[in-house]
């Protein structure tokens, strides 16, 4: 590998990790504010010009509080727990395409952390390992209530998982490709997927709404039942951790659900755009711009469905858990089989028609 | 027995496809919980703004003087008496030949502490007083303590400063903030909350 | 040594490493924990093969569904250390017996087989592609993959039939 190659690569990287952690904080607060204005309060407003430093005063909070492991836990895997969770929360944002390509003297960078031909699976299966995070943390603990906590939190994510998995199967029967820049670049010119896998959408923001814990599904923890659910013994950071980590997935769901439905940085009139900037301001600032614009617009997107998550959390009480089950398996997936089976046909025999009749 | 109008027969119905999908009914509730987040806010801005609390508001105590600046209080101790929490104590003492000026009375307090800790304001004292001396502001509260040595209030912070009268002159809301922009525009200056030492 | 070679060499090691752990920790939840970090060194090998379709899918199946299934298990039978009961010595003498044999009859067939090996020059390295693998598939292997696909849809079935509550008087 050239070594510029490499420093472009890292910094990519780097980008990418800072915005979603820097995301993430902000969702901290950007949940307060807006459950505050939902219940017709402000808000933080104290910690700074509207309350933009509290989640730096929270993070303060949290280092400087003692840091205590139970004396009957396991000391390691109670550690482990919650540097898992944010390990593989953090894992999930690296195949995300933020916008399209900068150009600087001839140099393409594409603003992706690593392009991979199968980036949807990657992010599937680093999901799939967020379990783990949550089962350690609520073994370790030697608390049954966070054990209770963590098993049903394990077996949830499990559960909306499987529908979760084939309601994407429709959007790969259509773009042909698991690579999430491939299927961005196939939404482009108000392509949405959107418009095409109406059900498909629902289908998975429910499951992502189960697998990031939120309500109506945030059954893992329950004052009533459970205590604090798995996170019970955790105090100090190692809560933080937790937490922070259920910001960062809320974020990851949100930039995926506008890759794979919203068409990513696509926006309509993109090319008009493009043409006025390359030709006022020269094939490379011009580009530049254009793809700066289509970032903005990428993000714009993503924290409208964490605004969405938000809203949602302050509307819809939270399910019951035999409800939670049977909509889970009764009901998603056999939705979301037949929204394969509807997506099979329409691209097999519908497709044809459409192209010859426009042709 | 119909005990309101507005009680709704409890119906156990099948529910209808269109209420079984959950999704309009969640199009529903969003729609509400947003028309929320554009309403204008209910919170007052506590220590920056402070909400007129009414004129009969219980706040701190006040030992009034007469028009003369004499003090009015003559140390009979009923409000002691009628306190439920226990916090007033007093000592007498006798005018001597030279303080008609001071004190109005023959008799008056030298000491009259409030304990703040136990007082609960509910201007049984006020009531109980024959004198008309021990009255509770509408317009200000006791400040946080931060100290034991706080809690006691003496006739230092008790009795009322001749050059600030305390009267009350709004009776309702809008008096009150009329009141308010005239003390805003400087038209009067008579009643102005007293820094607290 | 380039690299990859030694990277290789790294993810061996910590591969043994992590599957004898499997079997010598006395803690079983270790054990299964050991055994996820197995598998993903196995992805490891699997991305060094440039085979990130069968990396990924090891990943989501193994690690991301039957392994929580089995933390799940272990999890609720809440074995202690202490309450191990001693084996007796005629058990462990079998076990080495019986181990030892399997060894023997591993290493001897392992002597003797021949493995298949590529010319270097023309082993295409994108084999390992989904695109590639996908058309292999269901192009050359469509009636195993079918059949597969039949075996799983029947014990998926059987899973249903076993979970499904009995009719008559509910005793939890």
């Amino acid at each position: 590998m050239e070594l510029t190659e490499f420093v472009i690569k890292t910094i990519t990287i780097v980008v990418v990790f800072a915005l979603t952690l820097v995301i993430a904080m902000y969702s901290t607060w950007g949940e307060r504010k807006v459950a505050g204005f939902i219940q017709d309060r402000m808000g933080p407003n104290r910690a700074g010009p509207g309350g933009l430093l509290q989640p730096l005063a929270d993070a303060g909070k949290m280092f400087f509080k003692e840091d205590f492991i139970p004396a009957l836990a396991n000391k390691w895997l109670f550690i482990a727990g919650p540097s898992l969770a944010m390990l593989t929360a953090l894992l999930a944002s690296a195949v995300i395409p933020f916008g399209s390509t900068f150009r600087w003297e001839g140099h393409e960078v594409v603003l992706q952390g690593v392009e991979s031909n199968i980036g949807i699976l990657y992010v599937f299966g680093v999901v799939a390992l967020g379990v783990y995070g949550i089962m350690v943390g609520g073994w370790a603990s030697n608390n049954k209530f966070s054990l209770l906590g963590a098993i049903r939190a394990a077996s949830q994510n499990i559960s909306y998982e499987v529908a979760m998995g084939l309601s994407l199967i429709a959007i790969l029967m259509m773009s042909s490709s698991l690579s999430l820049g491939e299927i961005v670049a196939q939404q482009h010119g108000g392509n949405w997927n959107i418009f095409y896998q109406p059900l498909g959408f629902i289908i998975f923001i429910t499951c992502s709404f189960a697998e990031c814990n939120r309500v109506p599904f945030d059954l893992p923890e329950c004052e009533t039942e459970l205590v604090g659910g798995y996170h019970t013994e955790y105090g100090s950071m190692k809560l933080g951790f937790y937490l922070f980590a259920e910001y960062i997935n809320m974020f990851v769901s949100s930039a995926i659900i506008s890759v794979l439905y919203f068409g990513g940085y696509n926006y309509p009139g993109m090319d008009w755009v493009y043409n006025q900037l390359t030709a006022a301001l020269g094939s490379q600032t011009g580009h530049n711009i254009a793809t700066l614009i289509g970032t903005a617009v990428f993000f714009g997107k993503a924290l409208f469905f964490i605004f969405f998550y938000m809203w949602v959390r302050w509307t819809i009480p939270r399910f019951r858990y035999d409800q939670l089950m049977n909509l889970g398996w009764k009901k998603l997936i056999p939705l979301a089989i037949f929204n394969i089976i509807i997506t099979g046909a329409a691209v097999l025999f519908l497709k044809p028609l459409i192209t010859a009749w426009l042709n | 027995m119909q005990l309101t109008n507005r009680s709704k027969q409890v119906s156990n119905k099948e529910m209808t496809l269109m209420e079984r999908a959950y999704l309009p009914a969640i199009a529903t509730g969003l729609a509400i919980t947003i028309k929320h987040f554009f309403a204008k806010k209910v919170t007052i801005q506590y220590p920056e703004v402070k909400r007129y609390l009414g004129p009969v508001f219980r706040g701190r105590h006040i030992l009034k003087r007469d028009e003369d600046g004499r003090e009015r209080c003559t140390a009979c101790g009923l409000c002691a008496v009628a306190c439920p929490a226990e916090a007033i104590s007093m000592v007498a003492a006798e005018r001597v030949k030279g303080e008609e000026t001071l004190y109005r009375e023959e008799k008056y307090a030298a000491v009259y502490e409030v304990n703040m800790l136990r007082c609960i304001f509910c201007g049984l004292c006020e009531e109980a007083c024959p004198k008309q001396a021990v009255y509770l502001r509408h317009d200000e509260f006791i400040p946080v303590f931060s100290d034991r040595d706080q809690v006691i209030w003496g006739k230092d912070l008790l009795v009322e400063d001749m050059n600030n009268r305390y009267t009350r002159e709004a009776w309702t809301k809008e008096e009150a903030h009329a009141l308010d922009a005239k003390r805003a525009n400087g038209e009067v200056t008579n009643v102005v909350p007293r820094a607290i030492p | 040594m380039n690299p990859t070679l030694s990277f290789f060499y790294f993810l061996s090691a910590l591969t043994v490493l992590s599957a004898l752990m499997v079997i010598l920790s006395k803690n079983p939840i270790h054990s299964v924990l050991y055994l996820i970090l197995t598998f993903f060194t196995l992805s490891g090998h699997y991305i060094l093969l440039n085979a990130q379709f069968l990396a990924v899918v090891n990943i989501i199946v193994y690690a991301g569904a039957i392994m929580v299934l089995f933390l799940f298990v272990i999890m609720f039978l809440n074995i202690k250390q202490d309450q191990e009961e001693t084996k007796a010595n005629i058990a462990k003498i079998a076990g080495a017996i019986v181990g030892g044999t399997l060894f023997v009859i591993l290493f001897g067939a392992y002597r003797k087989t021949l493995i298949p090996s590529y010319n270097p020059n023309q082993f295409d390295s994108q084999i390992g592609m989904i695109e590639n693998l996908g058309k292999m598939l269901f192009r050359d292997y469509l009636l195993p993959f079918e059949l597969a696909s039949v075996l799983l849809l029947v014990a998926m079935v059987g899973a249903v039939m076993l979970g499904k509550r009995e009719i008559g008087e509910r005793h939890f």
